[in-house]
């Protein structure tokens, strides 16, 4: 009951509201708009502005922007969110141990994390989906080791403090187990960090996924997705700002959402918010 | 006017006017769960010449009425809402502070108030150099050459008393211990010759010794420029030693303000006298043996003695012998071990069951390490640890967090010590779960039980540690470590952050469950007034030796070692009437325990001149 008030202010129902949103329109866009209206081209209306018939516009081969974007919202959610899962799945324990051992352990951990950091987050993730074949499961694997070594060196910091907090100390003096420890004491009090972050990354996954495509590695044309159409409005912005408009606000608004919603369940996690 | 009599300023008050005067203060703070009235009602004044020192505990409003001054406080939040603050300044123009522009209140603030803040740690900017720490708000306020601000910066150092002044001139922060810090920070306040000198809680992060040489820099500065000063601090013991005029706050209301010596030796009010009497006071105890609870008056404490540890039970408990602790340095381009701090240096000592034993000595000097020694949360060196004849040092892994069952520890940070994220009755539950002690339904019995023990309602069990206030907390913290039924308790400077009546609290707790649960204390503290109060036996330790172990009398009463003696004269005594600091100062910095690696320090020899009164000799 007092967790669902706490949700109840300004930025948890804009948060939930936009986030429940895009889930939507992700899982119930395909089934209703029939797929060939994002492919459907016509030529005649090519980088046409905003009208009646096609009321977000045309691309430059005139394909509907507002189907596109809707059409899109799978492609594009469903490899941002795997992406950061798999990333969270490999980089929480993996800085949690790091960061609560330390020592050799630490060393040995981070020097494999440090490699993984030496290569642009870009260049690792179209070497793997280039060793792996250009599909959409290899685009998640691909980004979300990208990410990896970010999100692991982060909560290694983090664990790494909260582990000399007196209250680890005190819990190891009454008898608790190292498991015991990592996940009941230093897991809940890194989570604030854990879960913005991990909001932060999902508006770079949909991003990364528009570079993997450009690269023709990501999501294979005429198919849509976000990053995908962003990048193919770069050529026609000084006389088509919507091509890039569109897909951007459509990123933008489910960035905003994801963070005031990852803001709003932080705090709601966090006893001390309580007012 | 006439009642401010100032027999200990050597300037006459009664002329002047006052240097600033305050005029029914009240300072606001929005927060999201309303409006918190920090300073409620506040009026006195400050003369020129004389400390007036504010004394209040925690949430008194005492800080934030020396931040509204410095117009400070509105930076953190705060507002001030009501009335008037009015500043003295040349040619008898005064100024309202409360209502003067930021630009004037610039130029106010540096130049004609300095400040002094509690941590010296943190209120230089590490990335400066001393020399433009003390040069930087010359620049601002005087129009002072390039080579005059660095000559006036070498005087500033001198006169703060700093030895080799032209070398801390390049010197940067970190580089100077604590209570040089503290005087680079009083240098920094007097550089542009303040009429009013504001200290927060100065020496409150300062070993006694440097706390007595602190003050007494702060007294003679006094003396030599006939600025005012405002002391703010919760310790009665430095009030009676400081004050010409003392203001005792409570809650943002100020509760009475008079003379050092009315308030001392007559105060009218009761929550004054109840500040007074929980302040422990060293030599209080003489001529007596066993540990004895302090008085809180509106409380009623059964004021009876520990009882005696009756000789069939004074089995040994605890045996450390010839602990060492040694942490190493890395440093190089391999980052390979370069030097170790001596941290425990072959101490040795024995507690027997429902005895208290205190370890006492300054910041750095090894006294919580020794304890986490004995636990294992550091890994000693070498020696050995019997408790009740189990050698702990040859525990492995297991064994060890089994062992640990029969000791536990209380923390220092009743803030730190508490998970945020568990309630409470998840925290006291907590060791007993790990070391399968009972059942679930026997649980909540044991909790509920262990509560009513540590003077807590039941109702606390649903709150998180945040809802408490700090003498709450380190009761919850208490709770978990007895919740085992452990044999032996190490505290580790467990009431230095509480207030006075809270402290008086809490250990009065702590003796009381000695008492009922037959627990034995290794009481590791700073403090020696709190350590004459609880302990049978004390050991005074320096640069990780043992220098002196006895009975609370036999230290207290004969001490022996140079270092016991430097550091009980140091301790401020809580009476405007003995004054005990000196006014020449002895300059002594503590030696670095840091060592080659390879260093065999010499085997310490004790001298036995009593019964269990051990001296160290070399």
């Amino acid at each position: 009951m007092s967790i669902f008030k706490k949700f109840l202010n300004f930025k948890g129902i804009i948060g939930i509201t936009l986030v429940l949103c895009v889930i939507l329109i992700a899982v119930l866009a395909p089934l209703i708009i029939p797929p060939e209206f994002a492919t459907r081209m016509d030529m005649r209306a090519r980088l046409s502005p905003p009208n009646m018939a096609h009321w977000m516009g045309t691309d430059q081969l005139g394909r509907d922007l507002f189907y596109r974007v809707m059409l899109g919202a799978r492609t594009s959610i469903n490899i941002a969110t795997s992406a950061v899962l798999m990333s969270l799945v490999i980089g929480l324990p993996l800085g949690l141990i790091s960061g609560y051992f330390g020592g050799r352990t630490d060393n040995v951990l981070m020097r494999l994390v440090d490699t993984l950091l030496s290569f642009p987050a870009l260049l690792l993730a179209l070497t793997i989906s280039a060793v792996l074949g250009p599909n959409l499961q290899n685009t998640i694997i691909a980004i979300g080791i990208a990410f990896t070594p970010y999100l692991a060196r982060l909560i290694r910091g983090e664990a790494l403090r909260v582990a000399q907090m007196p209250y680890v100390e005190a819990a190891r003096s009454s008898g608790a187990t190292n498991s015991r420890l990592i996940i009941g004491h230093v897991l809940p009090n890194i989570m604030p960090v854990v879960i913005v972050q991990s909001t932060i990354s999902l508006a770079f996954a949909i991003l990364a996924e528009a570079g993997l495509s450009f690269l023709g590695l990501g999501t294979q044309p005429p198919e849509a997705s976000w990053g995908l159409m962003i990048q193919a409005s770069r050529d026609y912005l000084d006389r088509a700002p919507w091509t890039a408009l569109v897909p951007g606000t459509a990123v933008a608004l489910t960035v905003l959402g994801l963070n005031m919603f990852g803001d709003v369940l932080r705090d709601v996690l966090d006893p001390r918010s309580q007012s | 006017m006439t009642e401010n009599k100032n027999p200990n300023s050597q300037i006459d008050t009664q002329i002047d006017a006052p240097v600033i005067s305050l005029d029914h203060l009240r300072v606001e703070f929005e927060t999201d769960g309303g409006t918190v009235v920090a300073v409620n009602d506040i009026s006195f004044k400050v003369f020129p010449g004389e400390t007036v020192c504010l004394v209040g505990e925690s949430g008194s409003g005492k800080s934030v009425t020396s931040l509204s001054l410095m117009r400070l406080v509105e930076f953190g939040g705060g507002q001030i809402t009501g009335g008037k603050m009015l500043l003295s300044r040349d040619k008898k123009q005064t100024v309202n502070l409360s209502q003067v522009d930021a630009g004037t209140m610039r130029s106010i603030r540096g130049n004609e108030i300095g400040m002094i803040f509690q941590e010296p740690m943190t209120s230089l900017n590490p990335v400066f150099s001393i020399e433009r720490q003390l040069t930087d708000g010359l620049r601002l306020h005087t129009n002072l050459s390039a080579s005059e601000t660095r000559e006036k910066a070498l005087e500033l150092l001198k006169e703060v008393r700093i030895p080799d002044p032209e070398k801390r001139l390049r010197q940067y922060p970190h580089e100077l211990s604590g209570g040089m810090r503290q005087r680079v920070v009083i240098a920094m306040a007097m550089a542009c010759r303040p009429r009013l000198l504001i200290a927060d809680e100065p020496t409150t992060a300062l070993d006694v010794t440097i706390q007595a040489e602190i003050l007494s820099l702060i007294n003679r500065l006094k003396r030599e420029t006939g600025m005012a000063v405002l002391f703010i601090t919760h310790d009665m013991a430095v009030v009676a030693q400081m004050a010409d005029r003392v203001v005792v706050m409570y809650q943002g209301n100020l509760i009475e303000e008079g003379s050092v010596d009315d308030i001392f030796t007559s105060p009218k009010e009761d929550y004054t006298k109840a500040l007074l009497a929980a302040v422990p006071q060293l030599g209080q105890m003489a001529g007596t043996s066993l540990p004895s609870p302090l008085n809180i008056p509106g409380v009623a404490v059964a004021v009876k003695p520990v009882r005696e540890v009756i000789d069939t039970e004074k089995k040994t408990l605890l045996e450390v012998k010839n602990l060492v602790t040694h942490f190493p340095v890395y440093g190089g381009i391999f980052r390979q071990k370069v030097a170790n701090v001596h941290a425990v240096e072959n101490v040795s000592f024995t507690i027997n069951r429902g005895e208290t034993m205190a370890l006492v000595g300054e910041s750095g000097c090894g006294k919580s390490s020794c304890g986490r020694s004995i636990l294992r949360l550091v890994e000693p060196t070498s020696g050995d640890i019997f408790l009740d004849g189990k050698n702990i040092i040859s525990l492995n892994g297991r064994e060890l967090r089994s062992a640990r069952r029969d000791m536990q520890m209380v923390f220092q940070d009743p803030y730190a010590s508490l998970n945020p994220y568990m309630r409470l009755r998840e925290q006291i539950a907590e060791p007993l779960k790990n070391f399968g002690l009972a059942t679930r339904s026997e649980v909540d019995d044991i909790v509920r039980d262990i509560l009513e023990k540590v003077e807590l309602p039941v109702s606390f069990l649903r709150r998180f540690p945040h809802e408490l206030s700090g003498g709450q907390r380190q009761r919850v913290a208490i709770a978990r470590a007895i919740v085992v039924n452990p044999s032996l308790v190490i505290t580790d400077e467990a009431v230095s952050a509480l207030d006075v009546s809270v402290q008086a609290q809490v250990l009065n707790l702590m003796m009381s469950l000695q008492d009922e649960l037959g627990l034995s204390y290794l009481f590791i503290s700073h403090d020696m007034a709190v350590v004459e109060r609880v302990s049978h036996k004390v050991g005074v330790m320096y640069l990780g030796r043992l220098v002196e172990v006895g009975s609370r009398s036999q230290i207290f009463e004969n001490p022996q070692h140079e270092y016991t003696r430097t550091l009980m004269a140091a301790v401020p005594i809580a009476d405007p009437k003995k004054r005990n600091i000196s006014n020449d100062m002895n300059f002594k910095p503590i030696p670095s325990p840091v060592f080659p690696v390879g260093h065999i320090p010499e085997n310490p020899i004790y001298e036995e001149i009593e019964d269990g009164h051990l001296i160290l000799r070399n």
